[in-house]
């Protein structure tokens, strides 16, 4: 597996030793594979997508004239713009080459990412404390692979330094419980 | 000596206690969060924007220079020490700097590399007084028509030269172009693109999208990183360089500082480059160029100082034509223009406190980076050893908790982690974020001017090419613009013989 290779760094004492041509060719063999020709064709495709909707939405704004332009103009070149690019991009890139594969660890972010959208959701609600404290457990446990205690440890404070800078010092209106 | 008085005034504003504390905050908060693997210059100018609001726009300013200055040598420190790059222009500085961290000469290879920092950004900054107001006079001339040829050619310079995709890049900067066009209309009041919610109404914020693409988006794309993670060293000694090194490095020095100044002025990535063409010049001057790559003082003061210095010299786009060159003068634009500052050729004159000000900090965070580096070295050490794991969240709540403090809003704590979202799926489809977030500066502007030259010229498009300035800049922008397709048509032609001189290229290396 790909994946866990990545995770385990390799032997420390022969790394060392690399010349920079080598370090160099290691950072290559090491860096993600690229996304490949799918990712291309969606990604473009989603450009395309988004070049779309701006030049409907820009052509309901008014074109107006070189001599008088109006609101939606601008954007309107703007949109075709993005719209034609993208479709280059389709050819251009159909071999892929550029950007990176998403492997067992994007989950992560997805997760991470999740754990962003809860606090945003919550703080307005709860105040920022203890979204912000589940927030540190589980990037620090779970993403972190942090023991359970240092997890726990680590959270408490942080969120206890947080508190005391943006509330108690700077005095910020960070909606909060206590 | 007319000319000098405002340059002293700019001494009188530096020196102020408060501007010194901002400065000396900056400096060292900009190391700490530097130093944190995977955060450059940019992500760290970008969660620390917040800090800037409610202070004065010249202390402001003169902070985030610090910053800049501070996060640059902080990825300096885990090149040396954990032969990770903080930043695209100290990869270079990994090579020799790790090998002599390795021959237990790390206090000597950060030591060589700040004071390489403190002259290249010296002359640097010599450079820059007296280069700018020259640039600037000249550029009073220009009108709408010259401004959107100048602002179409920096975006459009910054996107090719990005490294990836040109295409790619360009479409971002068409979509930061786009992005900037949400709200109401300046020309006409008419609401644009935003679906009939409040909050947009004004427009998006430059903040939320700075610190979400180049913030949040860089920490989410960091908790895939796990691997990398590299164990720091215990303990770093001798951090003053000996005089046999200064002697060594100081040819080094010297010419690091002039080609990076001049590399630094071109737009789009100017630090990188510069740290490499100067790495490369001092290998091939060298008498042994073997030594390189094993520990070469020289192969980390090139590097460091050329960088530095094209650093200070980026900021001449910036404060004389209001273009900025890179994406983190692209955050120093729009902090600028937050603070009620538009950047341009009139600000030597209409504010000299704040340009020389800003100009003059950057001799004092100079001094203070040198000063505090050195001492400091065993912090960012201690730093360096916190897991990764433990830091990651701090940083993401920084940076949300600090973007909800600019306005008190939860709706720009939405867009940063929204622009999160969308900076990590950019990088994961090959889309440089830099571009893009460029370009959304610099769209106002853009699409000002040309709506104005439009209305001056009565719509004739002709007449942006009667106008000497702006038909020589858009004969360049085409110029590059097409460049890439009559390269692919050349290489083309050419195929056949490339793949023979590539060959005779293999066989020699292999001798």
């Amino acid at each position: 597996m790909n994946e866990t290779t990545n995770l385990t760094p390799a032997p420390a004492g022969r790394e060392e030793d690399l010349t920079p041509e080598q370090l160099a060719a290691q950072w290559e063999s090491e860096a993600p594979r690229a996304a490949g020709p799918v990712a291309n064709l969606v990604s473009s495709a989603v450009a395309v997508v988004l070049g779309a909707a701006g030049l409907i939405l820009s052509l309901r704004l008014g074109l107006g004239t070189p001599s008088q332009p109006q609101p939606g103009l601008w954007p309107f070149v703007m949109s075709l713009v993005i719209a034609v690019l993208g479709l280059a991009q389709m050819v251009i890139g159909r071999h892929g080459g550029d950007g990176e594969k998403f492997s067992r660890l994007s989950w992560l972010v997805l997760f991470g990412t999740a754990t962003l959208v809860g606090l945003v959701a919550l703080m307005p609600v709860i105040g920022f404390e203890i979204p912000s404290l589940l927030l540190c457990f589980v990037w620090m446990k779970f993403l972190g692979g942090e023991s359970w205690r240092s997890a726990a440890l680590y959270s408490v404070l942080v969120i206890a330094a947080f508190y005391g800078i943006f509330i108690l010092g700077l005095g910020t209106t960070i909606p909060h419980l206590f | 000596m007319d000319f000098l008085q405002p340059v002293l005034d700019g001494f009188g504003v530096v020196l102020a206690p408060t501007n010194l504390l901002y400065c000396l905050l900056g400096v060292v908060i900009g190391m700490l969060i530097g130093v944190l693997p995977g955060l450059g210059p940019a992500a760290t100018i970008a969660i620390l924007l917040p800090l800037t609001y409610g202070v004065e726009p010249v202390t402001a300013i003169i902070m985030l220079a610090g910053i800049f200055y501070g996060a640059q040598y902080g990825g300096t420190i885990t090149s040396v020490l954990l032969r990770l790059p903080g930043e695209a222009s100290s990869v270079v500085t990994v090579f020799d700097g790790y090998m002599l961290a390795k021959q237990g000469k790390a206090g000597t290879a950060l030591g060589i590399a700040a004071i390489g920092s403190f002259v290249g950004g010296t002359v640097g900054i010599i450079g820059l007084t007296f280069l700018a107001p020259v640039v600037a006079g000249f550029a009073l001339s220009f009108g709408p028509p010259e401004y959107a040829a100048l602002a179409l050619l920096g975006i459009l310079l910054v996107a090719t030269i990005s490294s990836g995709s040109k295409s790619k890049a360009l479409i971002a900067a068409a979509f930061g172009l786009l992005l900037a066009t949400v709200g109401r209309d300046v020309f006409t009041g008419a609401e644009r693109f935003t679906f009939g919610n409040l909050s947009m109404a004004d427009g998006i914020d430059f903040v939320p999208v700075a610190m979400g693409l180049f913030g949040l988006g860089e920490i989410l794309y960091n908790l895939e990183e796990r691997h990398r993670a590299a164990k720091a060293p215990a303990k770093v000694a001798n951090v003053w360089p000996s005089r046999a090194d200064l002697k060594q490095s100081s040819g080094a020095i010297g010419r690091g500082s002039v080609l990076g100044f001049f590399l630094g002025i071109l737009p789009g990535g100017g630090a990188t480059i510069s740290s490499m063409a100067a790495y490369a010049l001092e290998k091939k001057r060298a008498k042994q160029p073997g030594r390189f790559g094993k520990g070469a003082v020289e192969g980390v003061a090139a590097p460091e100082t050329a960088n530095n210095a094209a650093a200070t010299s980026s900021f001449i786009p910036l404060l004389t034509l209001g273009i900025p060159a890179n994406a983190t003068m692209a955050l120093m634009f729009g902090a600028l223009l937050i603070q009620g500052v538009t950047p341009g050729p009139q600000l030597v004159d209409q504010h000299p406190d704040l340009f020389w000000g800003v100009v003059n900090s950057m001799y004092i965070g100079n001094i203070l980076l040198l000063i505090m580096s050195i001492p400091l070295v065993g912090v960012f050490v201690r730093i360096l050893r916190v897991r990764a794991a433990i830091l990651a969240p701090i940083t993401a709540l920084i940076t949300l908790l600090g973007a909800y403090t600019i306005n008190n809003s939860m709706f720009d704590v939405t867009l940063v982690v929204f622009f999160g979202i969308v900076g990590y799926l950019m990088k994961k489809f090959g889309f440089e974020p830099g571009p893009l977030v460029l370009a959304f500066v610099l769209g106002e502007l853009l699409e000002a001017n040309l709506r104005r030259s439009l209305l001056v010229l009565n719509g004739d498009l002709g007449g942006f090419f009667e106008r000497p300035i702006s038909a020589s800049l858009l004969a360049i922008f085409l110029a590059v613009a097409l460049w890439p397709a009559l390269q692919s048509l050349l290489a083309r032609r050419k195929a056949a013989g490339a793949v023979e001189t590539v060959k005779t290229q293999k066989a020699k290396e292999k001798v």
